[in-house]
C-alpha cells in the first residue's frame, strides 16, 4: 500500500503534446506508470507520440479511459483553467507541475478545489512517486526504492537528495510527495503528513520544509498530538535573509514570520528529529528507526545488532564524527 | 517586485482613488516650480526609495517656501539614505516626490495581502497609523481588525464599511473610506499585487480621507498579463549582480558570505547554503541554475559568482535527475575553460551517471576537488578556503 498513487491509479496528462508534457509522459511510461491518455484541446482523436489516445477535454478522457488522476503540464496562463476542468470532471488526484501561476489565480481556484472531492498536489512541484508502482511528475525514478518511509517536501532537488540518502541507508520509500514551493498549494504539509501517518505501509516520515508561511508549524502541531511514527525534519533557508524571495514564490520571510528558526523550534517541540544539516536526513531516520526497533524488541536486540545491520551502522559511524562541530 | 511610492499612487489614481497632489522629479531645480504649482503653504519632499523608514532617516522633509523645497530636494537627491530596511550600506536617492502638505487630523493603517493559512486575501485596518504593522501585531494585536476576502467574490461593501467603523471612521469619513477600500481591492486583484499598504491613511481637517503613503508589491508571476509592469522596475534599487543574473535568467540572491554556491533547485540551493554555514563558513549567494544546468547557465553562473569580490571559493552542487550528470560535468568543464576560476572549486554531482561525471571532471585537468556527498563537498569547500 501507499498513499494517493497506488496500483489503481490511472493517469491522464493535461498538456501531453507540449514539450515538457510529452517528455515526462515518456519518463512516466518508462517507469511503468499507468498513463492511459492525454488532453490537448484541438487534438482529440489523435494519438500521442507514445501511442496514447488524445482527447479534447478531461471529461472525454475520463469517460473513455476511466482515468482517476491527472498531471498538469500546461503553461501558467492556462493552469488555473486546467485545474478547474479536472475538478469539474471529478478527477480524484490532480498533480500540478506548472511553475509560475499567478497567486491571484490560485487564490480563486483553491476554494473550488477544497470544496470538491479532488486532492490537488502542487502547483510548482515535482509530483508524487510510489516506488515500484509509478510516478506522476518529473522526479528521477531510479534514485527511489520501494520501502516504508514516506516523504513530504516543498522542494524538488532537495527531496531527491533526501531520497538518495535514505536509499543509501537501505531505507526505501512508501510514497514521496513533492507538495510544491508556492504560497498557495493544494496539499499542505499537514494534510500530506496526515495521509502518511495513517498509511499502514509507512513506518517513518521525512518532512522537508522551507522558510515562509506557517505550514510546517501547523504540521508539527498535528504530529505532536497524533503521530506515533518517527518523523525526521529539515528546514531549508536557515541562512536566508528576511524579505528576499529564495527561488520559490513561497520561500520568503515576511514581517519576521516564517523563519527557519521558528519552524525548527516548533518541530523540535513536537518531538520531530530535526536535522541542522541537509546531509543528515537519511542517517537520522536510520537511527530513529533502529532506536525504535531496539525499544520494541528488547530481547531480539543483541542478536540483531550483531548480524544483519552491520554495514549500514558502520557507514553511519564512519560519517558521523567528521561533522560534529557547527 | 517592489515599486516606488509615486508609481503606486499613479496606479491608485487609475482605479479612482484620490491621492494627495504631487510630482516626482530627479533634478532639484525643478522643485521650486512644483512648490508653486501645488499652491499650498506647505509641501512635503519625499525620497523615493523602496525601503521603509524614510522619515527617520532624513528622507522626508517639510518645505514652507519654494526655496526651502529646492534646498530639501537638493539635500535629499543623491543622498545615501540609511533606514532600518536598507541595511547599513543605505540606498542612493535618485528621485523625490513633492506633494502638497496635508492638515492631518488622524493617522490610520490599511493593507491587503495574502493570508497563507487560509489561502485567501485579507484586508487589515488599524488605528495605529504610521507604525509598522508587524510591531502593532506583536504588541497589540487586538488593534488590528481584519476581514477575509472571498477571492472569487471580492471585497464586499459591508466588509469595507465594518472595517472603517471599527477604526472609528464615521459619517462622511466612512463613506470615503469604503470607496477607497473597494478601490484598493480592485488594485490588488486587477494588478496582481501581493501587498498593498496605506500607512498612514489620513483624515484631514477639511474632511477628506487620503492615502498619505503607499507601498505596493506586484506578483512577478502575474507580469505576463501586465505588459506595463516591467517598466516599473527600478534596477538601481537592486544589487548590480542580481540585475546581471536576472538578464541571464538566473535566480540569484547576493549574501555577504564567502562561499559562492551554484545549485539546481531552490530548496537544494537553500540547503547548500545552510550546510556551508553548518561547517563554519557562510554562503556568498543563493543561486539556482534550474533543472537544465547546461554549459551556458553554468558559465553565466560562474561569471556572476566570480564578480563578487567576497567570494573565496565556489561550491557546485548539482543533483542530476532527468538531466544526466555526465552532461552537466561536460558543461562545467566547458564553462570552467571559458571563465578563469581563480578560487578553490569543489564540485559535487549526484544522480544519473554520477560516476561517469566524476571521471570527466577528474580527467579535465581543471583544478578542482570532486566530492561524493553533500557533506563531503561542503567540508572540502570550507577546508579549502580555511587554508
Amino acid at each position: 500500500m501507499a498513499v494517493l498513487l497506488t496500483k489503481k491509479t490511472k493517469i491522464i496528462v493535461q498538456g501531453i503534446t507540449g514539450k515538457e508534457g510529452s517528455f515526462h509522459t515518456e519518463q512516466m511510461l518508462a517507469y511503468k506508470t499507468n498513463v492511459v491518455g492525454g488532453v490537448t484541446p484541438g487534438k482529440g482523436g489523435q494519438k500521442s507520440e507514445h501511442g496514447l489516445p488524445i482527447f479534447n477535454c478531461v471529461q472525454d478522457a475520463k469517460e473513455a479511459t476511466g482515468a482517476n488522476a491527472t498531471v498538469i503540464f500546461v503553461p501558467p496562463a492556462f493552469a488555473a483553467d486546467a485545474i478547474m476542468e479536472a475538478v469539474t470532471a471529478k478527477i480524484e488526484l490532480i498533480v500540478v507541475i506548472t511553475e509560475g501561476i499567478p497567486v491571484s489565480d490560485m487564490a480563486k481556484v483553491i476554494g473550488f478545489v477544497r470544496n470538491s472531492q479532488s486532492v490537488m498536489i502542487g502547483p510548482n512541484c515535482p509530483g508524487i512517486i510510489t516506488p515500484g508502482v509509478g510516478k506522476i511528475g518529473i522526479m528521477p525514478a531510479f534514485i527511489h526504492k520501494p520501502g516504508k518511509i514516506g516523504i513530504v517536501s516543498r522542494s524538488g532537488t532537495l527531496t531527491y537528495e533526501a531520497v538518495a540518502q535514505l536509499t543509501e541507508q537501505g531505507l526505501g520509500q512508501s510514497t514521496a510527495i513533492g507538495i510544491g514551493g508556492d504560497p498557495i498549494i493544494g496539499l499542505p504539509h499537514l494534510a500530506a503528513v496526515k495521509l502518511l501517518a495513517e498509511d499502514p505501509a509507512t513506518e517513518g516520515i521525512v518532512m522537508i520544509g522551507e522558510i515562509g508561511g506557517t505550514a510546517e508549524e501547523e504540521a508539527a502541531e498535528y504530529i505532536k498530538k497524533h503521530v506515533k511514527k518517527p518523523v525526521v525534519g529539515f528546514i531549508a533557508g536557515q541562512t536566508a535573509p528576511p524579505g528576499r524571495r529564495m527561488g520559490h514564490a513561497g520561500a520568503i520571510i515576511s514581517g519576521g514570520a516564517g523563519t527557519a528558526a521558528s519552524k525548527m523550534a516548533a518541530m523540535k517541540k513536537a518531538g520531530i528529529f530535526v536535522c541542522e544539516s541537509p546531509a543528515e536526513i537519511g542517517i537520522t531516520m536510520k537511527r530513529a528507526l533502529d532506536k525504535l526497533k531496539a525499544k520494541n524488541k528488547p530481547a531480539a536486540k543483541a542478536s540483531k545488532q550483531g548480524s544483519s545491520k552491520k554495514p549500514a551502522v558502520k557507514k553511519a559511524a564512519a560519517k558521523k564524527p567528521v561533522k560534529k562541530k557547527k | 517586485m517592489k515599486i516606488h511610492e509615486y508609481q503606486a499612487k499613479e496606479i491608485l489614481r487609475k482605479y479612482g482613488i484620490i491621492t494627495p497632489k504631487g510630482f516626482v522629479i530627479d533634478r532639484p531645480e525643478e522643485a521650486s516650480e512644483i512648490y508653486r504649482n501645488l499652491g499650498k503653504s506647505v509641501a512635503v519632499v519625499k525620497a523615493q526609495i523602496h525601503a521603509g523608514g524614510r522619515g527617520k532617516g532624513g528622507g522626508v522633509k517639510l518645505a514652507r517656501s519654494a526655496d526651502e523645497a529646492q534646498a530639501h530636494a537638493r539635500s535629499i537627491l543623491g543622498m545615501n539614505l540609511i533606514t532600518h530596511q536598507t541595511g547599513p550600506e543605505g540606498q542612493k536617492v535618485l528621485k523625490v516626490l513633492i506633494e502638497e502638505g496635508m492638515d492631518i487630523k488622524h493617522e490610520y493603517y490599511v493593507g491587503i495581502t495574502l493570508d497563507r493559512r487560509s489561502s485567501k486575501p485579507v484586508i487589515m485596518a488599524s488605528t495605529e497609523g504610521g507604525m509598522e504593522i508587524e510591531v502593532v501585531a506583536e504588541k497589540s494585536p487586538e488593534k488590528i481588525i481584519t476581514e477575509t476576502i472571498e477571492p472569487t467574490l471580492g471585497l464586499q461593501r459591508w466588509q469595507a464599511s465594518r472595517l472603517a467603523y471599527a477604526i472609528g471612521l464615521e459619517g462622511d469619513y466612512n463613506k470615503q473610506a469604503v470607496k477607497m477600500f473597494m478601490g484598493l481591492w480592485n488594485v490588488y486583484d486587477k494588478e496582481d499585487a501581493s501587498l498593498i499598504e496605506i500607512n498612514p491613511l489620513i483624515t484631514t481637517g477639511d474632511g477628506r480621507v487620503l492615502p498619505l503613503d503607499c507601498k505596493l508589491d506586484l506578483d512577478d508571476n502575474g507580469t505576463y498579463r501586465h505588459p506595463e509592469h516591467p517598466a516599473l522596475r527600478d534596477t538601481t534599487e537592486e544589487d548590480p549582480l542580481e540585475v546581471e543574473a536576472s538578464k541571464s535568467k538566473l535566480n540569484y540572491v547576493r549574501l555577504d558570505g564567502e562561499v559562492g554556491c551554484m545549485v539546481n533547485g531552490a530548496g537544494l540551493a537553500m540547503g547548500t547554503m545552510d550546510i556551508i554555514k553548518y561547517y563554519g563558513s557562510f554562503p556568498a549567494n543563493f543561486l539556482d541554475v534550474g533543472g537544465g544546468a547546461n554549459p551556458e547557465t553554468v558559465t553565466n553562473g560562474f561569471k556572476i559568482i566570480l564578480s563578487d569580490p567576497n567570494v573565496k571559493g565556489i561550491f557546485v552542487n548539482i543533483f542530476g535527475g532527468i538531466v544526466r550528470c555526465d552532461r552537466i560535468a561536460n558543461g562545467i568543464v566547458e564553462a570552467a575553460k571559458n571563465v578563469s576560476i581563480n578560487v578553490p572549486l569543489v564540485v559535487r554531482l549526484a544522480g544519473t551517471n554520477a560516476k561517469e561525471a566524476k571521471d570527466i571532471l577528474l580527467k579535465s585537468g581543471i583544478k578542482m576537488q570532486v566530492a561524493d556527498t553533500l557533506a563531503d563537498g561542503a567540508q572540502k569547500m570550507v577546508n579549502a578556503i580555511r587554508k
